[in-house]
């Protein structure tokens, strides 16, 4: 079971905690960690990727063991530790210091 | 007895304030959606349990809430917003084109026949409309498109549709208001639509008296009265009596004529109230004296309203769409601040209470009435 960690306002909107474990079929990739995700719970939809152009929102960072995947390709696959469970795949907003929050 | 609902906006969640019909206690839920800016929230007038939240955050986007049970459990609905067709540009702050682009729901306007239809003002300037509950949304083109869209440019608070007002006679006649566009009007349910601002005349546009550019902050109208509309411009208090076809400044004796809010008395569409903000690069009231102005006369003659608001050291503001008005009588008058304070009065604004001090900043305010 891959481990994905929301941030805070994501576990409000998804009536979860600060991990979920998701089952994913096939290849462990970004996209198909994010696509299991949202298909887990509907409420995300939109809310870490663009509805239309499912590209990450640019205020949104992916990390996991210690990297920045925000940038990489989404077909790419993810590192074995979090292909097995063993490391969490982390979703998480910028610090987003200046604007009017 | 009658009751009041208060739907509060807020920047970190939003809130529901319950009181009998003589509105002097109240009950406080929330937060709800603890974190998120709800932006606006509005019941349906064909069923009052069903509520509709705009939620949305510059990290996750937009999210579109319902209520079927007044607010007590919500689930989340449609949050796809695109654009029909070809996505032309607007004017962006320089002055260069700049791709429309969604960014978020400013105001959710209910059918005034369906409880599952509803409008939903957005910026960048557009209108949608579901006929599901939310669960789908459809662009209604006409107005993203008209003739002028592409030399509109953003306000300082983005180029939004924020008010949406529904002819009670005639549902086809929708009016609407965009920052920094103007008002518009469709007479066929928001297929075409035209500039309606003659009259108005605005000094930070090259023609001070050109068919769009203006920037109006917000509009009103007496169910009663559909040919009558009141307007707060970014300066000038408003008034037209034929459907916006053509406006008179009523500012009369106003401290100031900068404000955002503007609403009617829903006893008689010739009391109008209004609360002045110093100007536009103050964004508080003026003295430190917070301060709604009631004219009972359709504009020009306006009376401080002081009786229960704080008169000294006090530098809020008061958004669009923080302000609204109950069914009953006395009318009852309510508006949020940027200082997180609800006031409300029960008695046509003679008098305010705060309901609640202490609240993140408020965005809007809206009141169902309920029998």
């Amino acid at each position: 079971m891959i481990q994905v960690v929301l941030p805070r306002n994501l576990q409000t909107l998804a009536g979860t905690g600060r991990t979920v474990e998701l089952d994913v079929s096939g290849q462990a990739t970004q996209r198909s960690v994010l696509d299991a995700l949202e298909a887990r719970y509907p409420a995300l939809l939109g809310t870490i990727r663009d509805p239309g152009t499912k590209r990450r929102r640019p205020m949104l960072r992916f990390f996991a063991c210690e990297e920045d995947l925000s940038d990489q390709p989404i077909d790419a696959p993810l590192p074995s530790e979090v292909a097995s469970g063993k490391e969490p795949y982390l979703i998480l907003g910028a610090i987003a210091g200046g604007l009017e929050i | 007895m009658s009751k009041v609902r208060v739907l509060v906006g807020t920047r970190k969640g939003a809130f529901i304030l319950d009181s009998d019909g003589t509105r002097k206690s109240w009950d406080v839920q929330g937060p709800l959606f603890p974190g998120w800016e709800i932006y606006h929230l509005k019941g349906s007038p064909v069923d009052p349990d069903r509520l509709y939240a705009s939620q949305s955050s510059g990290w996750f986007g937009q999210v579109m809430q319902r209520s079927s049970d007044a607010g007590k459990t919500w689930e989340t609905v449609g949050n796809q917003f695109l654009y029909e067709g070809e996505v032309g540009p607007h004017k962006w702050y320089d002055g260069s084109p700049h791709p429309y682009e969604f960014k978020r729901v400013w105001h959710l306007e209910p059918s005034l026949h369906d409880a599952d239809s509803v409008y939903a003002g957005a910026e960048d300037a557009a209108l949608f409309q579901s006929k599901d509950g939310g669960t789908s949304w459809a662009e209604l083109p006409g107005i993203r498109t008209h003739k002028t869209a592409a030399e509109w440019a953003p306000g300082a608070g983005g180029l939004c549709l924020h008010t949406i007002i529904i002819d009670p006679t005639n549902h086809d006649r929708i009016f609407i208001a965009i920052s920094s566009a103007g008002a518009f009007r469709t007479d066929d349910a928001g297929k075409t639509w035209r500039a309606i601002n003659h009259g108005l005349r605005s000094n930070h546009i090259p023609d001070p008296d050109a068919e769009v550019g203006h920037c109006v902050h917000r509009l009103a109208m007496h169910p009663s009265k559909p040919e009558t509309l009141y307007m707060q411009k970014h300066w000038d208090v408003m008034r037209t009596d034929d459907g916006g076809e053509n406006w008179r400044e009523v500012s009369g004796n106003l401290p100031t004529d900068f404000g955002f809010v503007i609403d009617v008395n829903s006893n008689d569409p010739e009391t109008v109230y209004v609360l002045p903000i110093t100007s536009d690069s103050l964004h508080y009231v003026p003295d430190g004296k917070l301060s709604v102005y009631r004219s009972k006369t359709g504009g020009d003659d306006w009376e401080a309203l002081t009786k229960g608001l704080p008169q000294e050291d006090c530098y809020v503001n008061v958004l669009r769409d923080a302000m609204a008005v109950d069914g009953l009588d006395p009318c009852g008058v309510y508006f949020g601040t940027s200082g997180g304070q609800v006031y409300a009065s029960a008695d046509d604004g003679d008098s305010w209470n705060a309901v609640v001090r202490d609240l993140p900043g408020v965005l809007s305010v809206e009141v169902q009435t309920l029998k």
